[in-house]
């Protein structure tokens, strides 16, 4: 391996593991609030690349209707549930988020998706279109299990997965799909040519890691968000409300997962189930970061990424064996660090 | 019991006969066979997830491990079968004891994750080694024999795999139903109860674990030869995924529940195939949308699975311990320990200390027990009392200062050691297991008294044990007042009820010190007085007690001698008149006069 190919796996391997930080960031979230561990978190980087996909191919991507049915069924399961869920005022909120919602962003698509306005325009909307359907599988999958043990909601978790792959299937077929680059310019520096898609993913993952640092340290929502993770039972006695930090996680999830989609659409052949193992990848980080730490989460996808390009170069067909069996020692160290008797929680 | 018996022999009837009459269509055969094959992986997966409260995403792996193994060693070195398959056990079993150590010890969740990630890499690795054919696989296997015939025809080798299937649930229910069955089952929500009575509980997670990693290895190795090929897809994660929907909608914590959720999806996935692509116009695996839902909507509404409805509408499917009193279990009592003399030091505790960070919960605190004293432990809320029966019973290493038992330096050891010495104990919040009737929380309490283990468990020769274990426990439900109670579910006893049950676990122990926190608590003024007089009984006898109560009267009365604590550290100890007359005491409960 001489210097180039080593910047050049460099290159590659640290913009893969932005993508796997923000998996993984957005795992920790998602399982410190809500102790769901979201194996369908790569779902959502799929749908993101493949909704772009059926927006340049001037169609209205399945992931809207997807969206108008759970919303609708959010919405009458969560009338059928909720003791209050009749009251005309929140039955009226809940419609505009659950129905009207929907049925917007499917008219936007109606509008835009023949017009062909280019990426600019198709990016954002297809991440207004994933978004939502975090939200709307908490309410629907997850949240009438709130209470359980995390290894119930793990396997929800799993369950909601093989919904999803299938639903991408019948959605995007089989077939893969590259969607148009960000820009095709590139930049050299000294030995090494960057490429603009990498620079936007970088540049994209470290917007949104400040936004997530900002979101957390100073805003009254975010502060909440790390109180419930913290103690569930305290946050809700001084007024933060489960169901909300709930909402609020699995949304902020999937969009990061579809910004992800989005990022990469123009890099990688996307298939419809291709984002469960990067999900996988950002799973492996977030375990790395003990499910709880989110810069050592964010520093292990990194490791993630360079580990992933390293090995494809030099030992292309045991690359995916070497990613996840990095895994092994970390769990072996883990494991040496707990020795005490613990109560499961149970 | 008789619906049971008929639904048991029909069942049998028709198991044989099926492949015997030549109408019955092969396919049908082809895919009972591939209900067996899962249903031996499925019943693993009951007993790690149902049982042990893990799971594992990885048991189509450690298949695989076993596929693999035997499809080597046939091919390249033409080995009969019947001679790789405790090979193919051997390996995997190696494999999942790694696997286990490394995650046993984390809390439930990380094993599955663990498997998730082994799943996908033993996947891609089969994929692309060399010697194990890459993706192609190694064709060719052989196919089972027996006495040099070959077993082609499904109907033949519907036999052996229902056999090995039934072998599977036998053992695994005759596993349950023992003293490592016991420890076992004890996993789910009772881990520091199980230790305190002797059971190591990492032991017991890593031999559920690679129990059900033996069982997937039978089901890979079983596979290999009736396919007469290997390859790596029917060994990879989504294999594994769907094992554990087999579990969950089978009904996760019943054997049979197993069989059932197999055979379900195993059918439901059969039909799916076929309608799915035809509605959607395409070829694909879209059933795996109808499994998602399903197995979602099973967590929120039916999670003891099918098994659990069938039970629910027809409970005679169950065979049951009979919830009437019974005659007493006829059994040669075990052995006792050799009690120490009366009035010698059983219990010294010398300076002992436990930080928690800055606070100090018990601040250099000495006293000591005889044997056949009673002796109370007392002092506001808040002053130290618990942790100090968490420091003696070993479940909390001390900061510094030493405890003796019978002369022997324990500070520092763990609860199972500080047990098997004869220290029993009751815990202020009560942990019996809810699920276990209130005789098998007890007979947990005398663990450590036997020693059969997992193999005489299967076979059946612990029974003589069993009985003894059984009898010793019945006898002191029966001392405690709770004869009425034994074959009740542990969780539907008021709180009261259940801290005498511990108290009867503990003394299925045969300790020489009982530890009693708070075992008045929750009790009305008849059952305090069948208590003093249990505890009266066992001073008698020998048995040291020492005991946290807040109830005044009950424990003035009772005690020989008493040590009170205030803010960690002993503030007096005396007789209960000394005590009752003692102006730091009263100033420590009624607050001083300024």
């Amino acid at each position: 391996m001489d210097f180039n190919i080593a910047l050049f796996l460099a290159q590659d391997g640290i913009t893969n593991g932005a993508i796997y930080a923000l998996l993984g960031l957005s795992l920790v979230l998602v399982f410190t609030v809500t102790r769901v561990i979201l194996v369908p978190q790569g779902e959502f980087v799929a749908y993101g690349a493949l909704t772009v996909v059926g927006l340049e191919m001037g169609t209205i991507p399945g992931t809207a209707w997807l969206l108008l049915v759970l919303g609708a069924a959010v919405f009458v399961a969560d009338a059928l549930r909720a003791e209050n869920g009749r009251q005309p005022r929140i039955l009226m909120l809940r419609a505009l988020t659950d129905l009207v919602l929907p049925a917007v962003l499917l008219g936007v698509c109606w509008v835009v998706a023949p017009l062909d306005l280019g990426v600019w325009v198709t990016a954002p909307l297809a991440v207004a279109l994933v978004a939502p359907l975090g939200a709307y599988i908490y309410r629907l999958a997850f949240r009438p299990l709130a209470q359980s043990p995390v290894l119930v909601l793990l396997i929800a978790a799993v369950g909601v997965h093989l919904a999803m792959i299938g639903l991408g299937l019948v959605f995007f077929g089989a077939e893969g799909f590259r969607s148009e680059p960000f820009t095709t310019a590139s930049l050299t520096l000294g030995p090494m040519m960057v490429s603009g898609q990498s620079l936007w993913v970088l540049g994209t993952t470290s917007v949104l890691i400040t936004s997530l640092w900002f979101f957390f340290g100073h805003t009254i929502t975010g502060k909440a968000l790390r109180a419930t993770s913290v103690n569930r039972l305290g946050a809700r006695l001084v007024g933060i409300p489960a169901d909300r930090s709930g909402i609020i996680a699995f949304t902020m999830a999937a969009a990061m997962g579809a910004i992800s989609g989005v990022l990469i659409g123009p890099v990688t052949t996307v298939f419809y189930d291709t984002g469960f193992l990067i999900g996988l990848k950002g799973l492996v980080a977030a375990i790395m970061g003990g499910l709880v730490s989110y810069p050592i989460a964010a520093a292990a996808a990194l490791a993630v990424g360079l580990i992933e390009s390293v090995a494809s170069f030099e030992a292309s067909s045991f690359k995916e064996v070497i990613v996840f069996t990095t895994i092994i020692p970390v769990l072996l160290w883990q494991s040496l660090r707990s020795s005490h008797v613990e109560e499961e929680e149970e | 019991m008789v619906l049971r018996n008929w639904l048991v022999a029909g069942l049998a009837v028709l198991g044989v006969a099926l492949p015997l009459v030549p109408v019955t269509p092969d396919y049908w055969i082809v895919l009972l066979n591939a209900i067996g094959l899962s249903s031996l992986v499925v019943i693993g997966l009951v007993l790690l997830t149902g049982v042990g409260g893990m799971t594992s995403f990885g048991q189509a792996a450690f298949c695989g491990f076993g596929a693999y193994a035997t499809a080597v060693l046939t091919t390249s070195m033409g080995l009969s079968p019947w001679l790789t398959l405790p090979i193919a056990i051997a390996v995997t079993c190696t494999a999942a004891a790694l696997i286990g150590l490394m995650t046993v010890r984390l809390s439930g969740h990380y094993l599955p994750l663990g498997t998730l990630a082994w799943g996908i890499s033993l996947f891609y690795l089969f994929g692309n080694l060399e010697v194990l054919g890459r993706h192609d696989g190694i064709p060719t296997v052989p196919p089972l024999n027996i006495g040099g015939w070959d077993l082609y025809d499904n109907r033949a080798v519907y036999f052996i795999i229902w056999a090995l299937v039934l072998l599977a649930a036998f053992a695994t229910l005759n596993l349950l139903d023992s003293r490592v069955g016991r420890a076992l089952r004890a996993l789910r929500g009772g881990v520091v109860a199980a230790e305190a009575f002797g059971v190591n509980t990492r032991r017991a997670k890593l031999v559920i674990f690679v129990y059900a990693a033996l069982l997937a290895a039978v089901s890979g190795w079983a596979f290999a030869h009736v396919q007469r090929a290997v390859n790596p897809t029917p060994f990879g994660l989504g294999a594994g995924i769907e094992y554990l929907f087999m579990a969950v909608i089978g009904g996760v914590g019943h054997v049979w529940g197993a069989v059932i959720g197999a055979a379900a999806v195993v059918l439901l996935e059969d039909r799916l195939q076929i309608i799915l692509p035809a509605l959607f116009g395409h070829s694909g695996n879209y059933e795996t949308i109808i499994f998602g839902v399903i197995l979602v909507l099973l967590l929120q509404f039916a999670r003891s699975g099918l098994w659990g409805l069938a039970l629910r509408f027809i409970p005679e499917l169950e065979r049951r311990a009979p919830a009437q009193k019974t005659a007493p279990t006829e059994a040669a009592p075990l052995p006792r320990r050799t009690p120490p003399r009366r009035g010698e030091p059983l219990l010294e505790v010398q300076s002992l200390q436990r930080n928690f960070g800055g606070l100090t919960a018990v601040k250099s605190l000495s006293f000591s027990v005889n044997a056949g004293e009673v002796v109370g432990l007392i002092g506001p809320n808040g002053a130290g009392k618990s942790t100090t029966f968490n420091l003696i019973s070993g479940i909390l290493p001390p900061s510094s200062g030493t405890i003796r038992f019978q002369g022997r330096d324990i500070s520092g050891l763990g609860p199972r050691d500080v047990a098997a010495m004869g220290m029993a104990r009751s815990f202020q919040h009560v942990k019996l297991l809810p699920d276990m009737t209130v005789l098998e929380n007890v007979m947990l309490g005398a663990h450590l008294r036997g020693r059969a283990g997992m193999v005489s468990a299967i076979l059946r020769r612990d029974r003589t044990e069993e009985r003894r274990l059984r009898a010793e426990a019945e006898r002191q439900l029966i001392r405690c007042g709770l004869a009425d109670y034994m074959h009740v579910k542990a969780g539907a006893l008021p709180l009261g009820q259940s801290r005498v049950v511990e108290i009867a676990r503990a003394l299925s122990l045969d300790p020489l010190l009982i530890l009693l926190d708070e075992p008045a608590a929750g009790l009305r003024h008849g059952e305090k007085q069948a208590l003093a007089t249990l505890l009266d009984s066992l001073r008698d006898e020998g048995t040291a007690v020492l005991l946290v109560e807040h109830d005044m009267d009950f424990v003035m009365n009772l005690v020989d001698r008493l040590v009170v604590m205030d803010f960690g550290a002993k503030i007096a100890e005396g007789s209960p008149e000394v005590i009752h007359s003692d102006p730091k005491v009263l100033e420590a409960y009624l607050g001083g006069i300024e």
